[in-house]
C-alpha cells in the first residue's frame, strides 16, 4: 500500500479509541491481506511498536499476513452452517480447486497453484438464516449445497 | 436544519410521515445483508430503473428486514388508504408487475404473504387502512402471531438510511422528552423501574449499572454498546443495526443523559459492513440535526457516538477484553474487579451495554416502566429478540415477550423441524450455552429457567437440531471452537479445553472408552471452576448438557 492511501486511512481517525483495529481493518480490506511492509509503515506513523501490532494481527482472525489469490472464498463455519453441512461444502470446493489442507483446528487459509483462488474459512458471518452460507469477494451466497460448487466457481472464472 | 424545540421535532415528524405514507403507492425493498444476497438488491436496482423510466409516481425505498427471513426477497407495497401488503420471495422479473399493478392500486395476489391494518409502532401507530379481503391478516400467520415486536417495532417497515422515516414513526421524542423534561436521576429510575436486564446474556440489571457508573468518579466516562455479536448463530444485532439503527443511537443518547456522559462508543464486528455503513450515514444524519453533537436540542447538553470495530475474536465479548481491544491490544480479559463501572476504557469509568439492551430504552421512556414491565414475567421484563435457525422449518428473526416456552417459539413460531423432519434439540447461548432436549421445550425462556436446565440465555441464538444431528459432534464442534478462540491467557481454558477435544476427537473416532467419558466430564467441570473469564468458565456447558441429555449417544460411541 502507498504511503499516501495509508495516510488517508490514518486521517480517518482522529480519536484514539477504536484507532489502530480500524487502520488495520481497512488495510485488510483494501489488500486483502496485510503487508508486512504497510504494518511496518503503520508501526512507524503511530509510534507503535512493531511487535505490538505483530501480535494483533496474529490474535485477531480478520487479518491475514498471508497474500491472498485473486478471488477469496470464505466459507462460514457457524453452528446453523456446521448443522447443515459446512463441512461438506469446504470439502467440495477443496476438491474442485485441487486443494488438501486441513481446517479441523479452526484455522484454514490455502491458495491455488495458479494463484486464482484463495479458501479460508470463518466462524460466522451472522448469515444464518441461509446457512450453509460462503462468500466469494465479498458476494454472499445462500443455501449453498456441494452441487452447486461448480457453478458458483465458475462465475469468478474456474474451468473443469 | 438543527432540532431545537418540539415544533421542529414535530414538524420533522410530520415530514417523515410524509415519507412513509406519501399519498402516493410506495414500495419498500427488504435490503438488509440476507435480504441482498437472496437478490433484494438487484430487484431494487430493477425497480429503481422501471419507476424512473417509466412511473414517476411512485416512491420506492430500501427497508430493512422483518425477520421473515424464509420468505426472503420481502416487498412491501403500500397504496393510499389501503393495508399495507407483504409479498414474498419476489423475483427481480416480478419487479414490472409489482409496480405496475400498484399504479392501480392493486398486488400480486399469489405473491402475497398477508397485510397490514395498522402497525403500533409503540413510538406511535399508523393506520395503512383495508381492503385485499383475499389476503391473510398479519395475525393470521403463525410466524407473526406469535411474536410480540417491540425492538423490531419498525424494522422491514421504515427505510433505516433516513432518520425523517424513524422520527415519522415517533422515534427521538423519547430522547426529546428525557432530555428537556425529566432529571437524569428520573430517567434512571424509569429504566431501573422497568427492570430491563442486559440482553447481551448475563442479565444484569440495566439501570443500576447506569447508576453505578453515575456514581463512579471521573469527570470523563464513556457509555459503550457491544456490537461485536460473535456467537456463532446468532444475528440478531446485526439486523436491528442493519434496519433500525436509530433506535441504537437515540437510546445511548438517552443513557448518556440519564449517566451525565458526553462519548459513546459502538464495538461492532468487522464482519458487518453493511451495519458499520447503515450506523456511519445514522450517525451523520443524527448530527446535521443536532441529535448528536454540541447542545443538543438546545439544552446544552454534548454527546457524539464514534464507532470502533473489531476483529475477530469471541473473547472480545467479555467486557475487559472488549476494552482492551478498543484500546488497540489483544483482547486478553483481566481480573474483575475493578468493574468497567470503575475502570473501564482508556482506564475511564465505561458503561457497557448490549445493542438490544440500548434499542429498549427508547420504549421505556416513551410508554414508562409500568408499561414495559406487564410485558414477559417476573423479573424478566420485556421481550427479547431470538435468531430462530438450524434445522428448523421458518428461520428468522423472534421477538417473543420474556418467559415464552420453547414449545411456542419452536413450533408454534418456526413450525417444527425442517422438511419434516423430527426435532431433537436446541441450542441456546451459542458457545457458552447448552443443548435442550425436546422434552424439555415447556422450559420457559428467561434468566433462570435457562440457566437451571445447564444453559444460559446469551445473545439470543436459538440454532435447532433434528434427528440426523449427532450431538458429541455438535460438543466437539463448541469444543474445537472455544479452544480456537481461547486468548491464551490462562491455563484451564488453553489447555483444557485442547485435552477435550483430543478426548471427543477419540470418542468420535470409535476409541474411547469409559475412563475417557469420566475424564471429559471431570476435565468440563475443572475448567467450570478455574478458567479466568467467562469464556472458559461457560466454555464445557455444550459437552456437560450432551452428556447430561443424551448420554446414549455418547455410550454408543465407546469401544466395544
Amino acid at each position: 500500500m502507498d504511503e499516501r492511501t495509508l495516510d488517508e486511512i490514518i486521517g480517518r481517525y482522529p480519536y484514539p479509541s477504536g484507532r489502530t483495529l480500524g487502520i488495520l481493518r481497512e488495510v485488510q480490506i483494501k489488500e486483502k491481506h496485510i503487508p508486512m511492509d504497510t504494518l511496518k509503515l503503520v508501526s512507524e506513523k503511530l509510534d507503535t511498536p512493531l511487535s505490538d501490532l505483530f501480535s494483533l494481527v496474529t490474535f485477531y482472525s480478520f487479518f491475514s499476513l498471508k497474500p491472498v489469490g485473486e478471488h477469496l472464498i470464505t466459507v462460514c463455519m457457524g453452528t446453523p452452517c456446521h448443522v447443515k453441512g459446512a463441512e461438506k461444502i469446504l470439502q467440495s470446493i477443496q476438491e474442485h480447486l485441487g486443494l488438501s489442507g486441513d481446517s479441523s483446528d479452526g484455522k484454514y487459509l490455502e491458495t491455488t497453484p495458479d494463484n486464482k483462488f484463495t479458501v479460508e474459512i470463518a466462524r460466522c458471518f451472522g448469515a444464518c438464516s441461509m446457512a450453509p452460507v460462503l462468500h466469494v469477494d465479498g458476494d454472499l451466497y445462500g443455501y449453498v449445497t456441494p452441487e452447486k460448487i461448480p457453478e458458483i466457481l465458475t462465475r469468478y472464472g474456474w474451468k473443469r | 436544519m438543527k432540532i431545537q424545540s418540539a415544533r421542529d421535532l414535530e414538524s420533522a415528524r410530520r415530514e417523515g410521515l410524509i415519507k412513509i405514507q406519501p399519498g402516493r403507492p410506495r414500495i419498500g425493498v427488504g435490503t438488509s445483508s440476507c435480504g441482498i444476497a437472496v437478490g433484494g438488491m438487484a430487484l431494487y436496482e430493477r425497480m429503481k430503473k422501471i419507476i424512473q423510466d417509466e412511473y414517476p409516481d411512485i416512491s420506492l425505498v430500501k427497508t430493512g428486514c422483518i425477520g421473515f427471513c424464509k420468505e426472503e426477497p420481502i416487498v412491501s407495497v403500500s397504496i393510499p388508504g389501503k393495508s399495507l401488503v407483504l409479498l414474498h420471495k419476489v423475483q427481480p422479473d416480478d419487479a414490472e408487475r409489482i409496480i405496475s399493478l400498484a399504479m392501480e392500486g392493486r398486488v400480486p395476489q399469489e405473491l402475497a404473504l398477508c397485510k397490514i391494518q395498522d402497525w403500533d409502532h409503540i413510538t406511535g401507530s399508523l393506520v395503512h387502512g383495508g381492503g385485499f379481503d383475499g389476503i391473510k391478516d398479519y395475525d393470521e400467520i403463525p410466524f407473526f402471531a406469535n411474536q410480540k415486536k417491540i425492538i423490531l417495532r419498525n424494522c422491514g417497515l421504515i427505510n433505516p438510511e433516513d432518520i425523517m422515516e424513524y422520527i415519522g414513526t415517533g422515534g427521538y421524542f423519547p430522547a426529546f422528552k428525557a432530555i428537556t423534561s425529566m432529571e437524569p436521576e428520573a430517567v434512571i429510575e424509569e429504566v431501573k423501574r422497568s427492570g430491563l436486564r442486559g440482553r447481551g446474556g448475563a442479565g444484569f440489571p440495566a439501570g443500576i449499572k447506569w447508576e453505578i457508573t453515575k456514581k463512579a468518579s471521573g469527570e470523563e466516562k464513556y457509555i459503550v454498546c457491544n456490537a461485536d455479536e460473535g456467537d456463532p448463530g446468532a444475528y440478531m444485532n446485526r439486523n436491528e443495526m442493519e434496519s433500525d439503527p436509530h433506535m441504537l443511537l437515540e437510546g445511548m443518547l438517552i443513557g448518556a443523559y440519564a449517566m451525565g456522559v458526553h462519548e459513546g462508543l459502538i464495538y461492532i464486528r468487522a464482519e458487518y459492513p453493511l451495519a458499520i455503513e447503515r450506523l456511519m450515514v445514522a450517525l451523520d444524519q443524527a448530527r446535521s440535526l443536532g441529535l448528536l453533537g454540541k447542545n443538543i436540542l438546545n439544552s446544552g447538553f454534548d454527546f457524539d457516538i464514534q464507532i470502533a470495530t473489531g476483529a475477530g475474536a469471541f473473547v472480545c465479548g467479555e467486557s475487559t477484553a472488549l476494552a482492551a481491544s478498543i484500546e488497540g491490544k489483544t483482547g486478553r480479559p483481566r481480573i474483575r474487579p475493578p468493574r468497567l463501572t470503575e475502570k473501564g476504557v482508556f482506564g475511564r469509568p465505561t458503561d457497557l451495554n448490549n445493542v438490544e439492551t440500548w434499542c429498549n430504552v427508547p420504549v421505556i421512556i416513551a410508554k414508562g416502566a409500568s408499561w414495559f414491565s406487564s410485558v414477559g414475567a417476573k423479573g424478566n421484563t420485556g421481550t427479547k429478540v431470538f435468531s430462530l435457525v438450524g434445522k428448523v422449518d421458518n428461520v428468522g428473526m423472534v421477538e417473543v415477550p420474556l418467559g415464552t416456552s420453547l414449545n411456542t417459539i419452536i413450533f408454534d413460531i418456526g413450525n417444527g423441524g425442517a422438511q419434516g423432519r423430527r426435532v431433537k434439540a436446541v441450542q441456546t447461548g451459542g458457545p457458552s450455552g447448552g443443548c435442550i432436549p425436546v422434552r424439555l421445550f415447556d422450559t420457559p425462556v428467561d434468566y433462570e429457567s435457562l440457566n437451571k436446565v445447564g444453559t444460559m440465555m446469551g445473545s439470543g441464538g436459538l440454532v435447532v437440531m433434528d434427528e440426523d444431528t449427532n450431538m458429541a459432534d455438535i460438543a466437539r464442534y463448541f469444543i474445537s471452537f472455544a479452544s480456537g478462540e481461547s486468548c491464551g491467557k490462562c491455563v484451564p481454558c488453553r489447555e483444557g479445553l485442547k485435552h477435550m477435544l483430543l478426548i471427543l476427537n477419540r470418542l468420535i473416532a470409535g476409541k474411547g472408552t469409559v475412563k475417557d467419558l469420566n475424564l471429559l466430564k471431570e476435565l468440563s467441570e475443572t475448567v467450570q471452576k478455574t478458567s479466568l473469564c467467562g469464556l472458559g468458565q461457560t466454555a464445557p456447558n455444550p459437552v456437560l448438557t450432551t452428556m447430561q441429555y443424551f448420554k446414549e449417544e455418547y455410550d454408543e460411541l465407546l469401544e466395544a
